[in-house]
């Protein structure tokens, strides 16, 4: 089990053609990744990869199945792209894009609700992450497929390379994943992190989850009331930034405290004061799982 | 990008939204005449233009009623040190001052809009209560705070901005400017890509509504769709963080003397976070970015160098798409043009891990080398020490 992908994901690439969309479809593919058709404006009927190309995402949707989209289109016109996703049919999208404007994704949002209140469910992850990966299954993102292992321990993060660091320590100590989410750094993005507990809280192949957050916004804090609320699982967090100056964006454009909110104090007491476990030093992640979560056979 | 004060007003009034007449910006009283005499009669108002809010109280804006005492503000406030609350204890050097012509206030308000993460869009913030710090006003009178989220793809309603009238008090000589100009600042929000446009105080006058002040911040990422913006100079950013900039390096000086190159922001600041916790504290924020290769390396090396408060550097690589053996490679080939004269501590994990880290071996160089995170930053630590 696993939650978002699995090895029966169907999947399209948008911007598939592109340098960076051939060589991630490429690594995806080798991974054992289900990527059935790739969509490029104006390139309709060519094949890319040993895959067909589709000049829309409706016409890729209606000749091979396909119900996942990976996006890699450039950010200028990444917003319009995840709405073709969800207009053609897709259920679900993850845009691996950097640099989108905040005010395209404040569009995107409201397109998708609209479509949800329609009584369609649509799960978007990202922008700016680095993508979703079921362990053995399914790898769709830019993350290097080797350091994961299938296992029981649910993975959800803000950033790209910190999420490896935690995998990389989770799997050397036998602590494989269910599944890996990047949920992206930007201020406005598809899925929250309260949205990624509640499918791993649901998942009977999930048993634990390591939340990896950052300075910025509220998605930590509204995931400690999540968990409080509605979880019986045990999440550990770890969040980055206690070093960063407040006002100062750092890199991530949702990585910034301003006027005193969004800080790594208010982050950390709100997870502390609703249960979860703290990790306050990034190389013991791993440890700390290992120590306090004994898991069960994968 | 932050825009100070004169930059935001000169967008807002050729949008339709008044503002004082503006004498322009001077760095020396002996421009100050001239400023004035386009500013009009007196009084005039001389404002600091830094980045930071609550100027006024901490003197970076004063009144001046005659020439006379223009002139003794004007050679005080240039070259200034201003802290204000929002400064964190450091002083800011003031380097222009915007002279004003003097507006009559009948009331001040507070008026906000900005790009709330929660609502995943444009919120209005405002209040009856204006000039007052709009942190101190959440905190003692939350109730007196009107929020009002905002459709971007329609901007704000006339209706709604009516509504905002009558929460407000404005009274019925008033209305129609007031829904005129709060309808020219959300499009200006939208219309310009901003995350945030804050005027404290917008005021009423006996003719209209207009901006007492301006503060705007714009999205970096929609730069690309704003040609009018791009005269504006990033006023944040030091010379280092621009030059990083141009090679798709993200850099933000800090105070430590660890310099730090890291791959991805999340793990950038999470290498901070550990260089503080084993004792030391780090010299920046770098992220070298996905396709990170010798050049980019190279420049990554000598922004940090250029930094004279580095003791030692840390370089910590998770490589993924970006190969271990690339960076390592990059890293020898860096230091054969640059003259190192601190202790370089690097450590290596993930893709091609084994012939990144025999590269650096075999280069002969004085490289230390580590294998995990907290055993780098303590190395680090205890390098920049001298130990």
């Amino acid at each position: 089990m696993s939650i978002i992908l699995d090895k029966d994901s169907k999947i399209l690439v948008q911007g598939f053609t592109g340098s960076q969309g051939t060589f991630h479809s490429k690594q995806c593919i080798d991974y054992g990744t289900q990527i059935v058709a790739g969509v490029t404006p104006g390139r309709g009927g060519q094949t890319h990869l040993d895959r067909p190309v589709f000049n829309t995402v409706h016409d890729a949707v209606r000749n091979t199945g396909a119900f996942v989209s990976m996006i890699l289109v450039p950010a200028p016109f990444a917003a319009d792209s995840i709405m073709e996703a969800v207009d053609g049919g897709c259920s679900v999208v993850i845009c691996i894009t950097e640099g989108i404007p905040v005010l395209d994704m404040a569009k995107v949002k409201r397109y998708i609700q609209q479509i949800e209140r329609s009584g369609r469910e649509i799960t978007l992850i990202g922008p700016n992450c680095p993508g979703v990966i079921t362990p053995g299954q399914c790898k769709l993102g830019i993350m290097p497929g080797f350091i994961h292992k299938p296992g029981r321990i649910g993975v959800v993060s803000r950033s790209g390379t910190l999420t490896y660091e935690a995998v990389d320590q989770l799997t050397k100590l036998g602590l494989g994943q269910s599944t890996v989410v990047g949920i992206g750094g930007d201020p406005i993005n598809g899925s929250s992190h309260a949205d990624i507990l509640a499918k791993f809280e649901e998942d009977e192949g999930t048993d634990a989850v390591v939340m990896i957050g950052e300075i910025g916004g509220s998605g930590e804090e509204e995931a400690a009331r999540f968990f409080k609320d509605k979880m019986s699982k045990p999440v550990f967090g770890f969040i980055a930034g206690k070093s960063a100056p407040e006002g100062r964006r750092m890199g991530h454009a949702g990585a910034i405290v301003e006027g005193g909110a969004g800080t790594h104090a208010s982050k950390i007491q709100a997870m502390r004061e609703a249960g979860i476990t703290v990790v306050e030093n990034l190389s013991e992640i791993g440890e700390t799982v290992a120590k306090s979560f004994k898991p069960l056979a994968a | 990008m932050k825009l100070l004060e004169h930059e935001g007003k000169e967008i807002l009034k050729a949008r339709g939204v008044a503002v004082p007449p503006a004498g322009g910006v001077i760095t020396k009283t002996a421009q100050l005449g001239a400023a004035m005499k386009r500013a009009g009669k007196a009084p005039w108002v001389i404002k600091a233009q830094v980045l930071a809010g609550g100027r006024g109280k901490a003197g970076g804006i004063k009144l001046a009623k005659t020439p006379k005492e223009a002139k003794e503000i004007a050679a005080k406030m240039i070259g200034m040190n201003l802290v204000t609350h929002q400064t964190h204890g450091q002083a800011i050097k003031v380097k222009e001052v915007f002279v004003e012509g003097g507006v009559k206030i009948e009331r001040e308000m507070y008026f906000s809009v900005v790009m709330d993460r929660k609502n995943a869009g444009p919120v209005i913030i405002a209040s009856a209560q204006g000039g007052m710090e709009i942190e101190t006003l959440a905190e003692e009178h939350p109730e007196q705070i009107i929020r009002m989220p905002v459709d971007p793809n329609v901007g704000l309603r006339d209706f709604a901005a009516r509504r905002l009238a009558f929460q407000l008090d404005i009274p019925a000589t008033h209305t129609g400017e007031f829904v005129k100009t709060t309808k020219a600042l959300v499009k200006a929000f939208i219309d310009l890509d901003c995350s945030m446009l804050e005027i404290n105080p917008l005021i009423l006058t006996p003719k209209g509504v207009a901006a007492l002040d301006c503060k705007m911040t714009t999205d970096d990422n929609a730069s690309y769709r704003h040609a009018e913006l791009a005269k504006y100079k990033d006023h944040e950013a030091t010379a280092l963080e621009n030059e990083a900039k141009k090679s798709d390096i993200s850099y933000v000086g800090l105070d430590g003397t660890i310099g730090c190159m890291v791959n991805g922001a999340g793990l950038a600041m999470g290498t901070m976070d550990t260089i503080a916790l084993a004792g030391g504290s780090p010299a920046n924020f770098l992220d070298v970015g996905g396709g990170a290769n010798e050049e980019r390396v190279t420049k990554a090396l000598n922004i940090i160098l250029k930094d004279k408060k580095v003791k030692a550097i840390l370089i910590n690589i998770f490589g993924g798409i970006v190969k271990c053996d690339m960076i390592a490679a990059g890293v020898v080939a860096a230091l054969k043009k640059i003259k190192l004269k601190v202790p370089l501590v690097v450590r290596l994990q993930g893709t091609n891990v084994e012939a990144g880290k025999a590269i650096l071996k075999n280069s002969g160089l004085p490289i230390i080398a580590a294998d995990g995170l907290w055993e780098a930053a303590q190395k680090a630590v205890a390098a920049a020490k001298g130990n």
